[in-house]
C-alpha cells in the first residue's frame, strides 16, 4: 500500500500528512514534487493543505496548472482514490474535478479550531465503518472555506449522494454547511476540515485516521 | 505581430458573497462617507501581449480570462483592448 503525497511550493502539512499516513497508520508514503509526472506505483494520492504557489490569483488557481495533477486527472478517471485537503480541496475545485469553489470566510477571519462534523454520506466508503449521521471532531484551519455553488449543483450533489461532510455549527458560511464532497464516482473526496491532525492521540482525538483509511478501500 | 495592452477586470458574480466587500463598506461608513449602497470588490489585470491581429488578440485574452485570471463558478470578467503604438 503505498501513498504518494504532492507537495507544491508553499504546501504546509505535507508532512503532517505523512506523519500520520506512515507514522500512524503504517502506510508506506512517498512525496510527489508538483514538477513530477510518474505517479506509478502509488494506490492513492493526498493534496495536502498550505498555500500552494501563495495562493496567488485566487487559493489553488496556479497549482492547478501543476505538470503533476495531469498525471493526477489520468489517475482520478482510472478510478484512483484522490483526497484532498483544505488547499487541496480549493486545487480540487479548481481543476474542476469537484463542483464548486471556496472563497473568503464569512467572517472574514482565519479559523483555527475543532469542529463537529456530521457524516452525511457513505456511499463511497471514505469513512470506514461509521455511519450516517454520525458525528465527528476534526480541526479545521482556514480563511477561505466557504464552500459555494450553484442551486443546481447544489440539487445535484444532494441528488448524487455526494455531500460527505456537513458542520454542526457553521463557521464559514459555507453553502448548506458542506465541509466536504466527493465527486459523482465517489473515488476522489475534498473537506477542508484536517483528518491528518487528528491522527495522533498525543494532538487530540483520532477521527482523522479513518478518513486517510478511507483512501485505500475501494 | 502587433502588440495590445489589456486591462482585464474580474468581478465576484452577483450571487456571491463578499465579506471583504462588507467590511470595506462599514469602514466607508466609518470614514463618515454614508448612502453607499454597495461595494463588491474585484481585481484588475494590466497585461501586454503580442498578436497578429485584434482578432487574436481577443482569442488570447478570452481564454486566459475564463481559464486563469477568473474563477466563472464564482467571478464574472471583461476587458478592454488598445493597441500599443
Amino acid at each position: 500500500m503505498t501513498i504518494g503525497v504532492v507537495v507544491f511550493p508553499g504546501s504546509n502539512c505535507d508532512r503532517d500528512v505523512r506523519w500520520a499516513s506512515e507514522g500512524c497508520l503504517g502506510f508506506t508514503t512517498r512525496f510527489l514534487w508538483h514538477e513530477t509526472t510518474d505517479l506509478s506505483g502509488l494506490d492513492a494520492i493526498v493534496l495536502p493543505g498550505g498555500f500552494s504557489y501563495g495562493d496567488y490569483l485566487r487559493c489553488g488557481a496556479i497549482a492547478r496548472f501543476a505538470p503533476v495533477l495531469e498525471s493526477l486527472v489520468e489517475f482520478v478517471n482510472k478510478g484512483g482514490r484522490v483526497l484532498g485537503i483544505c488547499n487541496g480541496f480549493q486545487i480540487l475545485t479548481e481543476l474542476g474535478l469537484l463542483p464548486g469553489a471556496l472563497t473568503r470566510n464569512r467572517g472574514l477571519n482565519f479559523i483555527c479550531e475543532n469542529m463537529a462534523l456530521k457524516i452525511n454520506s457513505e456511499r463511497s466508503n471514505w469513512f470506514c465503518d461509521r455511519n450516517v449521521g454520525e458525528q465527528i471532531s476534526l480541526p479545521i484551519a482556514h480563511g477561505e472555506g466557504c464552500y459555494q455553488c450553484s442551486t443546481d449543483t447544489l440539487h445535484k450533489l444532494q441528488d448524487e449522494d455526494s455531500i460527505a461532510l456537513r458542520y454542526i455549527d457553521n463557521p464559514n458560511g459555507s453553502v448548506f454547511d458542506i465541509a466536504g464532497i466527493t465527486n459523482s464516482k465517489g473515488n476522489v473526496l475534498g473537506l477542508m476540515p484536517h483528518p491528518e491532525r487528528a491522527c495522533d492521540p498525543i494532538t487530540g482525538g483520532i477521527d482523522g485516521r479513518m478518513i486517510l483509511r478511507g483512501l485505500i478501500h475501494n | 505581430m502587433a502588440n495590445f495592452q489589456a486591462s482585464v477586470l474580474v468581478s465576484l458574480r452577483p450571487s456571491v458573497l463578499d465579506p471583504a466587500g462588507e467590511a470595506a463598506r462599514s469602514a466607508a461608513a466609518r470614514l463618515g462617507i454614508d448612502g453607499i449602497k454597495k461595494l463588491r470588490i474585484g481585481k484588475s489585470v494590466v497585461l501586454e501581449i503580442d498578436a497578429p491581429n485584434e482578432a487574436e488578440a481577443k482569442r488570447k485574452i478570452q481564454l486566459l480570462a475564463d481559464r486563469l485570471l477568473a474563477n466563472p463558478v464564482i467571478e464574472d470578467w471583461s476587458f478592454d483592448l488598445q493597441t500599443t503604438p
